[in-house]
């Protein structure tokens, strides 16, 4: 791949969704886009760069850019996060006043391994949570994840990844080899497209935002976009969850750790008032 | 549940096929454990007597004695808690896996497995830290 085709790709990717390729990747550009390639009949990079130059291939800048931001994801990923969520859940819970949902947003939900985690915390916790209905919204660029979060059916493989067996027969039913989530976790969830560089006030106020694993592909001016868009959509006393790698120093004053744990904000004047 | 600090941990691998414990075995001691081998339950269970493992890596199907006899024997002579027990069979089916774990395994692993998979099962079962990928 000539050097022009990486940065005509690099450029229309980054602008679709964000995502900073870097000229290392260009082993991800082989290897991420060879499917597409073949289905397409192209071949080589160049030529499918040739290809995207038509202001008529809308369709296949939006293949492509699903095929490069799409992520390997497992249940309760990283863990610490999730005993984090099952210590904030209840004192959530009861700050809120009656009937009034949770909501609990998983952004760049992938296939729905984060959302259905925390719907199976939601699930255990109910007892704790003096009845209080939450609801888990998923979101993400790529329509084929969705689709696939939206069935909640995964491989043995997946099923394999950070799910405890013990999860897995309370939660699942085995449908035709594969492993599909109960209706009643099911329930709790609603996948929908959504881009976090577009306008995310729509999508209401949420008191949890798990947003892990996707500020590191974005340049500096665009996390500070997007950390100041979530923190305008968290509730006063809610709770943003980021990825192991990922921080708020820097980048936005909107967003402050909280003490003693790791990825884990709030709101900078939550902070100041518990201070 | 933390093994850290003590001896190195010890795990037996327990399945009839050499070609599997050999590449269970290359697994488990890159996680640090000292692995020994047994070809069926009558073998985990007389290795259990003579030296308790933390943890066994267990097969279900097994001539002479299957996996859910000796985890069943193990259960009834050497209490709930140890060996740690994680099974590791082609046996994929819901009700085998409730079978397993109200027999008292810790965890369940459907064959095939990978590095991935055995990592976090260890983890789950409280035989190694928690994973951060």
């Amino acid at each position: 791949m000539n050097r022009e085709s990486f940065a005509f790709i690099a450029g229309l990717v980054k602008s679709r969704s964000g995502l900073v390729l870097t000229a290392e990747q260009g082993y991800m550009l082989e290897t991420r886009l060879g499917p597409l390639l073949k289905r397409e009949g192209l071949p080589s990079l160049d030529a499918l760069a040739a290809r995207l130059k038509d202001p008529r291939a809308a369709t296949l800048a939006e293949a492509v850019t699903e095929a490069l931001t799409t992520n390997e994801s497992s249940f309760f990923r990283d863990g610490r996060p999730f005993e984090h969520l099952r210590r904030a859940l209840p004192a959530l819970a009861s700050a809120r006043a009656p009937g009034l949902p949770l909501r609990i947003w998983s952004a760049a939900c992938s296939t729905g391994q984060e959302a259905y985690s925390i719907a199976m915390i939601l699930s255990e916790l109910a007892p704790a949570m003096g009845g209080r209905r939450a609801e888990i919204l998923g979101t993400d660029i790529a329509q084929e994840v969705l689709a696939r979060a939206r069935e909640g059916s995964f491989t043995q493989f997946e099923v394999q990844r950070g799910l405890p067996a013990r999860l897995l027969v309370q939660h699942f039913r085995q449908e035709e080899g594969r492993w599909r989530v109960a209706p009643e976790l099911r329930a709790l969830t609603r996948f929908e497209r959504w881009n976090l560089l577009s306008d995310l006030r729509p999508l209401g106020r949420f008191d949890v935002i798990f947003c892990r694993n996707v500020l590191i592909y974005f340049d500096a001016p665009t996390k500070t976009r997007v950390l100041e868009a979530l923190a305008a959509q968290l509730a006063p006393d809610g709770v943003l969850y980021l990825g192991g790698a990922e921080t708020v120093l820097g980048l936005t004053a909107r967003l402050v750790p909280v003490a003693g744990e790791r990825g884990v904000y709030e709101k900078a004047s939550a902070a100041a008032m518990a201070g | 549940m933390s093994l850290a600090g003590a001896a190195p941990a010890t795990c037996l691998v327990v399945d009839d096929s050499r070609v599997v414990r050999k590449a269970a075995r290359r697994i488990v001691e890159r996680f640090g454990f000292t692995v020994r081998e047994a070809e069926d339950g009558a073998q985990a269970l007389a290795a259990c007597r003579e030296a308790l493992p933390d943890a066994v890596l267990l097969d279900w199907n097994m001539p002479v004695m299957d996996g859910i006899t000796f985890l069943r024997a193990a259960r009834a002579e050497f209490g709930p808690d140890r060996p740690v027990v994680v099974l590791c069979t082609t046996e994929a089916a819901l009700d085998r896996i409730i079978e397993a774990l109200e027999a008292g395994a810790q965890e369940y692993i459907m064959k095939p497995f990978d590095e991935a998979i055995l990592q976090d099962k260890f983890a789950q079962a409280g035989l190694l830290p928690g994973t951060t990928t």
